[in-house]
C-alpha cells in the first residue's frame, strides 16, 4: 500500500497538513498562520480538496521546520480536532501499548 | 557551471556539439555517443581533441576501440542516487586502462565527490557552486579507506599487512 | 569479538565529523530533505511516524558487555530507556532527536559502535550466526568473513548508490541460523570433498512483495575469492538492477528476471577480469583479521551434564530453561545461553537500559564478556560454563529475560509495524502481545514444540512473514487492520515460503485464529514429536483451513 504522501487526493471529510520537526522528529500541525505546531487543537482544517492541496503545497515549499508534510483526515467534534484514523492517533498519542520501562509496562 | 579538474576551479575549454551541428576541426569537443560512433573514423582523426557523453545505462565496452584516441568521457549522473556511472568509471579506469579526463556531470554534489574521486574521476560538473568551493575539504575528509579503487589508495587490509606503504592519493593539494 | 586497530577507529571518527557537518548544513537549510535524506539513511537515522529513529550497527550480532552499555546509556539519556533488537542484528532506538544525533554517535564511537549503512541503497549490516565460534557444528568461525566483507562494503565508492538495499549473511554451520538464503548475497561455509572450506554462494533471496528464495549460482567458492566474486555481483546489479521501479529494484529481480544460470554467468564474465587483481583475499589478509577477534581463555572443564541432573530434578523453572535455552557448547564444560526478550505481554525484542546493564554485568562475570544478538530478537550469552547455569537462569529470570519459550510458540518475531514505522499499515505488536498472553503456559508450549511466528506491519516484511511457520501480515482494508495468514514458511537450510490459509482475519479475531492453527496442528499431528512445521509439509493448507475457517 502506498503512503499517505503518494496517494491521489480525495477528501471526504476534514483534513489537515501534518509532518514532522525536522530538527527532533516531533509529530506537528500546520497552522492558520502557516505555521507548525505541536497541537492538533492549533492545526487548520479545511474541507475542500483544493484548498487542501495549496496548503500542502505551500506547507512543502520550504522544508527547514517541517519535513514529510501530508494530508491527514480529522475528525471534528464540536471545538475538539481528533485524528480520523489509527494511523493519525497513534502519531498524537504514541505507540498503543505501554512502553517497555514504564510503569504501565 | 563550475568545472573543478585536479582539485581546481577551471574554465571549461571544451565546447558541447549538437547532434546537428557540424564538427569543426581543431576545437576540444564533447559529442554525444550516437555521433561519435556513427563516425568515429573521422572525428578522431581531427586535431582537436575529443570527448564523448555517454549514458549510464549503455555499455561502455562499446567505447573500448577509441579509448587510445578520446581525451575525455563525460559520464552521466541523471540523479545523484543513481551510482551505474561509479560501475562505468571504474572499468574504464581499472579494466580499460582509460588516461584521459574522466568527467562527472549530471546531478553532482558535494556529498559525493569523494567517491568520485575514488571511482576515477577526475573533473566534475559541480551542480552548486558553493558545493566546489568546499571540494578539497571534502576530499581531505577521510584518510582511511577499507578498500582498494581507481584512485590507487592503498586500502586498510594491506596497510596493516605493510605499514611502511605509503598512500597514494591521485590528486595533490593545489598551489 | 573484533578488535578495532587505529584505522576503523580514525575511519569512524571521520564518518561521525562527517555527518556532524551533514546535520548542520541540513539544520541551515544548505541541503535539502531530498539531499539529505540518502546520506542520513546511509547513517541509520530514519524519520518515523511520531520521532526519528536511529538503527545502530552489531556487527554479525556480537557485543562486548562495554557496549552494551553504551547503548545503554544511549536508550537512557537521548531517548525513552529502551533499545529494540531487529531480525537483521541491529537495535533500534526509535525516539532520537536529529539535534542529537552528532553526539549520540559520537558517544557510540568512543565505544566502536556505528550506524554506518544500516539503511540506504548500500550494503547493510553483513549478520551472521548468533553461535558462530561456539556451535560444535561450525567449520570455521564465520565472523571473521562478515568482518571482512564488513570493511570492503564501508564507504564502498563504487555501490554506495545501487538500486536497492543490499544484505550479505554468512553461516558456517550444518543449521542455518543466519537465514542466508533470504539474503541478497548468502555465503555457506563449507568444507568440499577435498576437505578445504570454502563457500557456497545464493543469490537473490528476499522478501517484501516479490519474496524469492537465493539460488547457488556458485556451489563452492574459494576463499582468496571472496571479495572478488562478491565485487562481480554487486557490480553487475548496479548496472543491471532496476532503477525505474522501487518495488522491482532488488537483486532478486535482476536474477528471477535473467535467470540465475545467466545471471551467474555474467558474473563470472565480470569476475574473470578481476578475480586476480587487488581483491585477491589471500591468507595473510584472512589470518590478520581473524586475530583481530578475542577469543576468551576456556578452561579445560569437565562436562557437567550430570551435575545438573540434580538442580533440575528440584527445580522445575530450571528445568524447563535448561531443557529451553541452554544449547551444547563447542568446549566441553561450557553452553551457549539464549536470554529469551519475549516474555509474556512485552513487544518482542525490546530491553530496557536496565535490562542491557544487568546482562552486560552478567556477560562479564560468566560469558566473558560477551553478548550475541540472533535475527529472532533474541540475546545470547555465548560462553557460560555449565557450572555456572544455576545461578545465572536465576540472575536472568531476575530481571526477566529468562522465559522457557525460545524457539516456541511465542517466541514471536515481529517488525516494529504501524505503533512506530510510517510505512505500517497495521499494527503487529499488539497481535505479539496478545499471542504471548494466549500461549502463556510454558508446558503447553513445549508440548506444542518447535513453531516460529512472523508478524509483519506491511508487505516490506521486516518481520520475515513469508517464512515464517505462521506468517501475520497486517494489511489495510476499508481502514480497519486485517492480517493475512500464512502456513509452512522457513527460513533455515530448507528455506520455502508459507502458503496462504483463507482470506484475511480482522485484528480482533487473529489471536482465536492463531489458537485454532495450533489446535489443528496437535489434532492432526502423526506423533507429538512431528514439529508444526513438518506435520503441514506433511498434510498441507487445507486440513488447517477447514477447521480453522469453520470455526469462523
Amino acid at each position: 500500500m502506498t503512503a499517505p504522501q503518494e496517494r491521489k487526493l480525495k477528501i471526504k471529510g476534514p483534513v489537515v497538513i501534518t509532518g514532522n520537526r525536522l530538527g527532533d522528529g516531533a509529530v506537528v500541525y500546520r497552522t492558520q498562520g502557516r505555521g507548525w505546531s505541536t497541537s492538533l487543537a492549533e492545526a487548520l482544517v479545511t474541507t475542500e480538496a483544493e484548498t487542501a492541496t495549496a496548503l500542502l503545497r505551500d506547507a512543502s515549499a520550504n522544508d527547514i521546520d517541517a519535513v514529510g508534510a501530508y494530508i491527514a483526515p480529522v475528525i471534528v467534534d464540536g471545538h475538539e480536532i481528533r485524528p480520523g484514523n489509527l494511523r493519525e492517533r497513534i502519531r498524537v498519542a504514541g505507540p498503543t501499548f505501554a512502553l517497555p520501562g514504564s510503569e504501565a509496562a | 557551471m563550475p568545472l573543478i579538474k585536479n582539485a581546481r576551479w577551471i574554465e571549461d575549454r571544451y565546447a558541447r556539439i549538437p547532434d546537428d551541428a557540424p564538427v569543426p576541426d581543431a576545437r576540444a569537443l564533447i559529442l554525444s555517443a550516437g555521433r561519435l560512433l556513427a563516425g568515429a573514423r573521422d572525428i578522431l582523426a581531427r586535431r582537436g581533441p575529443t570527448g564523448v557523453i555517454w549514458p549510464n545505462d549503455r555499455d561502455i565496452g562499446e567505447l573500448v576501440p577509441y579509448l587510445d584516441r578520446l581525451a575525455l568521457i563525460a559520464l552521466v549522473f541523471p540523479a545523484f542516487k543513481d551510482g551505474r556511472a561509479y560501475s562505468q568509471a571504474r572499468a574504464l579506469r581499472e579494466r580499460y586502462g582509460f588516461r584521459g579526463e574522466l568527467r562527472a556531470t549530471g546531478d553532482v554534489l558535494r556529498d559525493q565527490f569523494l567517491f568520485l574521486h575514488r571511482a576515477g574521476f577526475d573533473a566534475f560538473e559541480v551542480r552548486k557552486p558553493e558545493d566546489a568551493k568546499a571540494f578539497w575539504d571534502a576530499l581531505q575528509r577521510y584518510n582511511v579507506f577499507y578498500q582498494p579503487a581507481a584512485d590507487g589508495a592503498a586500502s586498510a587490509l594491506r596497510r596493516r599487512l605493510f605499514p611502511a606503504s605509503t598512500q597514494n592519493l591521485a590528486v595533490t593539494e593545489p598551489a | 569479538m573484533y578488535i578495532y586497530d587505529e584505522f576503523d577507529r580514525a575511519l569512524l571518527a571521520d564518518r561521525v565529523a562527517e555527518f556532524r557537518d551533514q546535520i548542520a548544513r541540513r539544520l541551515s537549510g544548505a541541503l535539502t530533505e531530498d539531499e539529505f535524506k540518502p546520506l542520513r539513511l546511509m547513517n541509520g537515522v530514519y524519520l518515523q511516524l511520531h520521532a526519528y529513529m536511529l538503527r545502530v550497527a552489531i556487527p554479525y550480532g556480537s557485543l562486548s558487555s562495554d557496549q552494551l552499555r553504551t547503548l545503554a546509556h544511549v536508550a537512557r539519556r537521548y531517548d525513552r530507556g529502551y533499545g529494540h533488537f531487529t531480525t537483521r542484528q541491529n537495535i533500534q532506538f526509535n525516539w532520537i532527536k536529529l539535534q542529537d544525533m552528532p553526539e549520540v554517535l559520537a558517544t557510540l564511537a568512543q565505544s566502536h559502535l556505528h550506524a554506518m549503512q544500516t539503511s540506504g541503497n548500500c550494503i547493510r549490516n553483513v549478520t551472521s550466526d548468533q553461535w558462530a565460534g561456539v556451535a560444535p557444528d561450525e567449520v570455521e568461525d564465520p565472523r571473521v568473513y562478515a568482518e571482512i566483507l564488513r570493511q570492503h562494503s564501508t564507504m564502498h565508492p563504487e555501490f554506495s548508490f545501487l538500486p536497492r538495499k543490499f544484505k550479505i549473511a554468512v553461516t558456517a554451520a550444518a543449521q542455518d541460523r543466519a537465514a542466508i538464503r533470504i539474503h541478497d548475497i548468502g555465503l555457506r561455509l563449507h568444507r568440499n570433498a577435498a576437505g578445504e572450506a570454502g563457500f557456497e554462494v545464493v543469490v537473490g533471496g528476499g522478501l517484501g512483495r516479490t519474496p524469492f528464495i537465493g539460488k547457488t549460482i556458485k556451489s563452492f567458492l574459494h576463499k582468496r575469492d571472496l571479495l572478488s566474486y562478491v565485487e562481480a555481483i554487486l557490480r553487475v546489479y548496479n548496472l543491471y538492477g532496476r532503477r525505474d521501479n522501487i518495488y522491482k529494484a532488488r537483486i532478486k529481480i535482476l536474477v528471477h528476471d535473467l535467470g540465475a544460470e545467466a545471471f551467474a554467468a555474467a558474473v563470472e564474465n565480470e569476475w574473470r577480469a578481476i578475480r586476480d587483481g587487488a581483491l585477491v583475499l589471500d591468507d595473510a589478509v584472512i589470518a590478520d583479521i581473524a586475530s583481530r577477534f578475542r577469543y576468551p581463555e576456556y578452561d579445560i572443564l569437565p562436562d557437567e551434564s550430570e551435575a545438573l541432573a540434580a538442580e533440575r530434578s528440584s527445580d522445575r523453572a530450571f528445568d524447563l530453561w535448561y531443557a529451553n535455552s541452554v544449547a551444547p557448547h563447542r568446549m566441553p564444560g561450557y553452553a551457549i545461553v539464549t536470554l529469551s526478550l519475549k516474555p509474556v505481554g512485552a513487544p518482542p525484542g525490546d530491553a530496557t537500559a536496565e535490562q542491557m546493564d544487568a546482562i552486560a554485568d552478567l556477560a562479564d562475570r560468566y560469558s566473558s564478556r560477551e553478548i550475541r544478538v540472533g535475527h529472532e530478537q533474541n540475546l545470547v550469552l555465548p560462553h557460560v560454563r555449565q557450572r555456572d547455569l544455576p545461578a545465572l537462569f536465576r540472575a536472568l529470570d531476575a530481571i526477566g529475560v529468562a522465559t522457557a519459550n525460545v524457539g516456541l510458540v511465542s517466541d514471536i518475531i515481529a517488525c516494529p509495524g504501524l505503533d512506530y514505522c510510517s510505512l505500517a499499515n497495521a499494527r503487529s505488536i499488539p497481535i505479539a502481545q496478545e499471542l504471548t498472553r494466549r500461549f502463556r503456559n510454558l508446558e503447553a508450549a513445549r508440548d506444542i514444540g518447535r513453531l516460529h511466528i512472523n508478524i509483519s506491519g506491511c508487505i516490506n516484511a521486516c518481520g520475515h512473514h513469508h517464512v515464517g511457520h505462521i506468517g501475520i501480515l497486517g494489511v489495510e482494508k476499508n481502514g480497519e487492520e486485517f492480517y493475512q495468514i500464512t502456513l509452512g514458511g522457513r527460513a533455515d537450510e530448507q528455506a520455502g515460503l508459507g502458503t496462504l490459509l483463507g482470506p484475511a482475519v480482522p485484528y480482533e479475531q487473529v489471536a482465536d485464529v492463531i489458537e485454532d492453527v495450533v489446535s489443528a496442528y496437535v489434532a492432526l499431528r502423526a506423533r507429538p514429536d512431528e514439529l508444526f512445521i513438518d506435520t503441514v509439509r506433511r498434510v498441507g493448507v487445507e486440513p488447517f483451513k477447514e477447521r480453522v475457517y469453520a470455526a469462523h
